[in-house]
């Protein structure tokens, strides 16, 4: 492990996160960026085009307000007070106003706190602590939950090599870690274990299984490969 | 969970011959829950909606030690949305007494009072009261709205001070057990206990050299990722159904209904899926308050902990302040050893330092010891099981000794394991005497791995060796295999899967019957559904629940042999049975296979099932393991980084060896977490300062290295295919053999643990001057 991290860093791009230097403490200083952007209500929350709710209203809550969410491909419509987290929206909210039970409950709740990855979620493409993102920020973008990664009824490889390498014991952290292999390989389809292990290391796993979590994202990236994934 | 038994191998292996070549045992097929749990289907405790659920919040005290001399609850319960709140005074008067909870017992009291407190908050997030309400939001709001008067008592937070005369006590009625006499002075010391064997002042005049070394650690939280949670419904007719995370949903219930007082048979207990235990979703904490909130408002109530309630109010493991003696040869013979063991108890008594009293040193062959032990009471919270509870502070102390005996005496640290080391016939201090063990094997598989002999190059680098104990407990299993007519068998069990012992247990049975693993279809039912079963823990289940399935699955084979008997109109007798082909003994015309067999059960006399109700306690095998890490010590910050780690494991027999290389990893990576980072911070006023998984930092991907695994199989005598717990062993070593790698590659001896940073950086600037030893 020592000769993996003397290695240089992966050339950088966009993103922290994408050049492999991704840390708990980027991830935090986004989090206070968009908590910041949250209490200006009208400044920033609903001026941007990123927020495209019809005839929005200059200034929300506290009383709840109905949003759009774009889950797994499926529209949503719920009414959540803006100090709602897009955690609490996708476990709690979800069948308001329908008669659809919800069956969202994947994404974990743990730390709530941003410091442990069990509620990852792709949003926009990128990885983001559902706990640490208000769901009234995140209309008009495409989130990606651990139910959305399973093509239709089959397993995604990811979590195909999840099962047959043993990537798991307890299985609670695990819808984070499926979703965070998930953004790593629509980025990366070919990292390396260095690679792997830095884009994984905002989840912590408990019972341990971290060398099988690799082993599991590596089987996957070669089947996909084969696949011409 | 205390009593180790003499083992003896089990009596009747007669129903059928195990076959010497497995067919299913040893290999490695893909667990039965797996694609629940990588897709998110899988339900656990927090997941679960009824009709009309409520959700519920707990009042916390934010003192530490605090009599509590008025609660008004009055402008919580009149705020919209509330429809229950509950203080201790609705658990109802209590008479007490001592309550047995199949893994040992306690003062029905005490197991109220840390529910919700009566008369005084002894721990900063004891709970005071409870509320429930229409919705999480309005639960928070009510909280605040609930008035305690407390009057603040002075905590008591370090073990020694709490054991001196004069210390605030915690409990006034309190009274030492001090060797089976009650001390006639109250005391924050519950009970002292000691082991003894031959003579211990003759063991020491054999000896060249002397070592009296003392060692302190620190709480430390089990860190399991899901948090505590309950959903209860009391329902009109009186029946409870309890929906929770837990190790044993019959505990659950055992403590459940001696809490509320009712008879066990009136509540139901269904445990979900579980995310982490390791000893620490044994004691109930929100179980019975969601109970008594249901009862108040008629509805099912739901409570779900967030994590800062899971490290200030649940149980974390005993800090401890151990003194080891030990005096040996200049042959590297250790003649005599002594320890005296004070262990934190939490706000209630029951610490498990017994267990580090059997544990400290049970791998070695001592004619002459003495093993004292304290259970102090200190105002945290009340401690609770951890991964093999107590014996990993005990081997911190013990191992690290050996290490310096070792060094002084110019031996290799496995050398010394060996020349020391227990074996078959093995006394130990409490008595037992060990059958068939393995942990010679162990230090003769790690002397010949290639991490014993690799060149460690590089300044700052070392390796160290420790060895740990842990004994594995059988208690009750119960099981029940129901065949279907596709040919496979429904296996009901009551043990909550906790790391893949479905499948373990399920390829036992699979074993037996002559199937494939996938061909067994395992699920943990509720306590209505099965026969008693104590908890996941103890490193029993792929052990004595195995026992039972395989017990199941001889009662299947009788009668699937007497089925074919009557297909064939010959006596049962005629019917050999063996690798799932049932054959009449001396027609070789007439076999059937299982599934051909299964298919044609209703034209035999219906269904057959298949059923087993054990306790395994008398053949459970101890296990031992032997680790060697290499660490890179930067001596500018003290950061430790670990290079290599291997494990070696003596496992009996592995039934699924992936399961048993990640119980193996498993242990490493919280052992590292609990030797170089973990620990409860409290403030002198008791308020615990890093209550998140920020500043509470367990090990993440690139905190660890790969960690290899060896698994050594000397079979346990008392299981059909030898099997050993596995689970606890492998968090035994690694503080200890992390401390000995620390000390070859910066010569400094720590003795406290965690060793972070801070603490390595201070023992390396006040290091006399002395250049580091080579390893």
């Amino acid at each position: 492990m020592s000769e993996e991290s003397k290695k240089p860093p992966a050339p950088s791009s966009a993103s922290p996160e994408a050049s492999g230097r991704f840390s708990r403490r980027w991830f935090l200083q986004g989090v206070a960026l968009s908590a910041g952007t949250a209490v200006l209500p009208g400044e920033g929350l609903l001026g941007g085009s990123a927020f495209a709710a019809p005839q929005a209203p200059a200034r929300i809550g506290p009383e709840p307000v109905q949003i759009a969410l774009s889950v797994n491909g499926k529209d949503y419509q719920v009414k959540v007070e803006p100090r709602v987290t897009l955690l609490n929206a996708l476990r709690n909210y979800l069948n308001l106003g329908t008669n659809t039970p919800i069956d969202l409950t994947g994404t974990k709740r743990v730390c709530d706190r941003g410091s442990c990855g069990s509620c990852t979620v792709i949003l926009d493409g990128k990885t983001v602590y559902s706990c640490s993102v208000l769901a009234v920020e995140c209309q008009g973008k495409k989130i990606t939950t651990v139910e959305g990664v399973a093509e239709g009824n089959q397993p995604h490889p990811i979590q195909q090599a999840f099962v047959e390498c043993d990537g798991l014991m307890c299985g609670f952290c695990t819808p984070g870690f499926i979703v965070s292999s998930k953004a790593l390989l629509d980025r990366n389809p070919h990292p390396t274990p260095t690679e792997i292990r830095r884009a994984l290391n905002g989840n912590i796993c408990r019972c341990g299984t971290y060398n099988r979590v690799f082993q599991a994202v590596e089987l996957a990236s070669i089947r996909m490969k084969v696949k011409g994934g | 969970m205390a009593t180790v038994k003499t083992k003896k191998t089990t009596k009747s292996k007669k129903a059928s011959q195990i076959p010497v070549r497995y067919r299913v045992i040893g290999t490695r097929p893909i667990r039965h829950d797996g694609v629940d749990k990588v897709t998110g289907r899988a339900q656990y405790g927090a997941d679960v909606q009824l009709a009309g659920l409520l959700h519920g919040g707990i009042l916390r005290s934010p003192h530490a030690h605090a009599r509590i001399r008025s609660i008004d609850t009055g402008k919580a319960a009149a705020l919209p949305g509330v429809k229950a709140v509950i203080t201790s005074a609705d658990i109802g008067p209590v008479t007490d007494r001592v309550v047995d909870l199949g893994e040992g017992a306690t003062r029905l009291q005490h197991l109220r009072d840390n529910i919700l407190a009566s008369g005084k908050a002894l721990y900063q997030g004891h709970a005071v009261a409870a509320v429930a309400a229409t919705s999480p939001h309005i639960a928070q709001e009510a909280l605040r709205l609930i008035e305690v008067d407390y009057e603040v008592l002075p905590p008591v937070l370090d073990l020694r001070e709490a054991m001196e005369a004069g210390a605030p006590l915690l409990h006034e009625d309190l009274h030492t057990d001090d060797l089976g006499t009650k001390s006639m002075q109250p005391s924050n010391i519950a009970k002292h206990l000691r082991f003894e064997k031959g003579d211990l002042e003759k063991g020491f005049k054999k000896a060249d050299q002397i070592f009296e070394r003392e060692f302190l650690t620190s709480m430390v939280h089990q860190g399991y990722i899901e948090p505590h949670n309950a959903t209860a419904f009391w329902n009109a007719d009186g029946r409870l159904a309890i929906w929770c995370s837990t190790q044993g949903g019959f505990t659950v219930r055992q403590q459940a209904a001696a809490i509320l007082d009712l008879p066990v048979s009136s509540i139901k207990v269904i445990p979900m899926e579980i995310g982490g235990g390791f000893g620490g979703k044994i004691h109930v904490y929100l179980e019975p308050v969601a109970a008594l909130l249901s009862k108040k408002s008629g509805k099912p109530v739901k409570l779900v902990m967030d994590r800062a309630e899971v490290f200030e109010a649940t149980g974390p493991t005993s800090g401890s302040h151990i003194q080891v003696k030990i005096g040996a040869r200049k042959d590297g013979r250790i003649v005599a050893a002594q320890a005296q063991l004070a262990y934190e108890a939490g706000a209630f008594p029951g610490s498990l330092v017994v267990c580090g009293m059997m544990c400290i040193f049970a791998p070695y062959d001592l004619e002459h010891q003495r093993i004292d032990g304290y259970d102090v009471l200190v105002t945290k919270p009340k401690t609770a099981p951890y991964r093999a509870p107590g014996a990993t502070n005990a081997a911190f102390a013990s191992e690290t000794v050996l290490d310096e005996i070792a060094e002084w005496a110019g031996i290799d640290p496995l050398e010394i394991r060996r020349l020391n080391g227990a074996k078959e016939g093995t006394r130990r201090a409490d008595g037992l005497v060990y059958p068939r063990i393995g942990f010679l094997e162990t230090l003769g598989a790690a002397r010949k791995h290639p991490h014993a002999s690799a060149p460690l190059e590089g300044p700052n680098r070392g390796r160290g060796v420790a060895s740990g104990f842990w004994f594995n407990v059988g208690l009750k299993s119960s099981v029940t295999a129901a065949v279907n007519s596709d040919g496979t068998v429904s296996l009901t069990e009551g043990t909550p899967d906790i790391g893949g012992t479905r499948t373990s247990v399920a390829m036992q049975l699979a074993e037996v019957l002559g199937l494939a693993a996938a061909d067994v279809k395992p699920q943990v039912v509720d306590t209505d559904s099965v026969g008693y079963n104590d908890v996941t823990g103890g490193s029993r289940v792929t052990f004595a629940t195995g026992l039972a399935a395989i017990e199941a699955a001889r009662d299947i084979e009788r009668q699937m042999a007497e089925r074919a008997a009557r297909l064939w109109g010959v006596p049962a007798s005629k019917v050999k049975a063996a690798g799932g082909v049932y054959r009449h003994a001396t027609d070789s015309k007439k076999k059937i296979t299982f599934k051909e067999l299964a298919a044609r059960l209703d034209e035999t006399g219906g269904p057959v099932v298949g059923k087993a109700s054990l306790d395994t306690s008398a053949s459970a095998g101890g296990g031992f393991g032997t680790h060697i890490v290499d660490v890179e010590v930067d001596p500018e910050t003290g950061k430790v980084q670990i290079l290599r780690y291997t494990a070696v494991q003596d496992v009996g027999k592995a039934i699924h060896p992936s399961y048993v290389e990640g119980q193996l990893q498993g242990g490493v990576a919280q052992g590292a977490g609990w030797a170089l980072n973990e620990e409860y911070f409290y403030d002198d006023q008791g308020r615990l300062a890093n209550a998140s998984f920020l500043d509470y930092r367990m090990p993440t991907a690139l905190d660890l290295p790969m960690i290899d695994t060896v698994l050594v199989e000397v079979p346990n005598p008392g299981h059909p295919f030898g099997v050993r717990g596995v689970g606890e062993v492998p968090i035994v070593p690694p503080p200890a053999a992390l401390a000995n790698a620390i000390y070859r590659a910066a010569g400094v001896r720590l003795r406290q643990l965690p060793m972070n940073p801070g603490r390595v950086l201070e023992a390396i600037l006040t290091r006399d001057g002395k250049p580091p030893s080579k390893a």
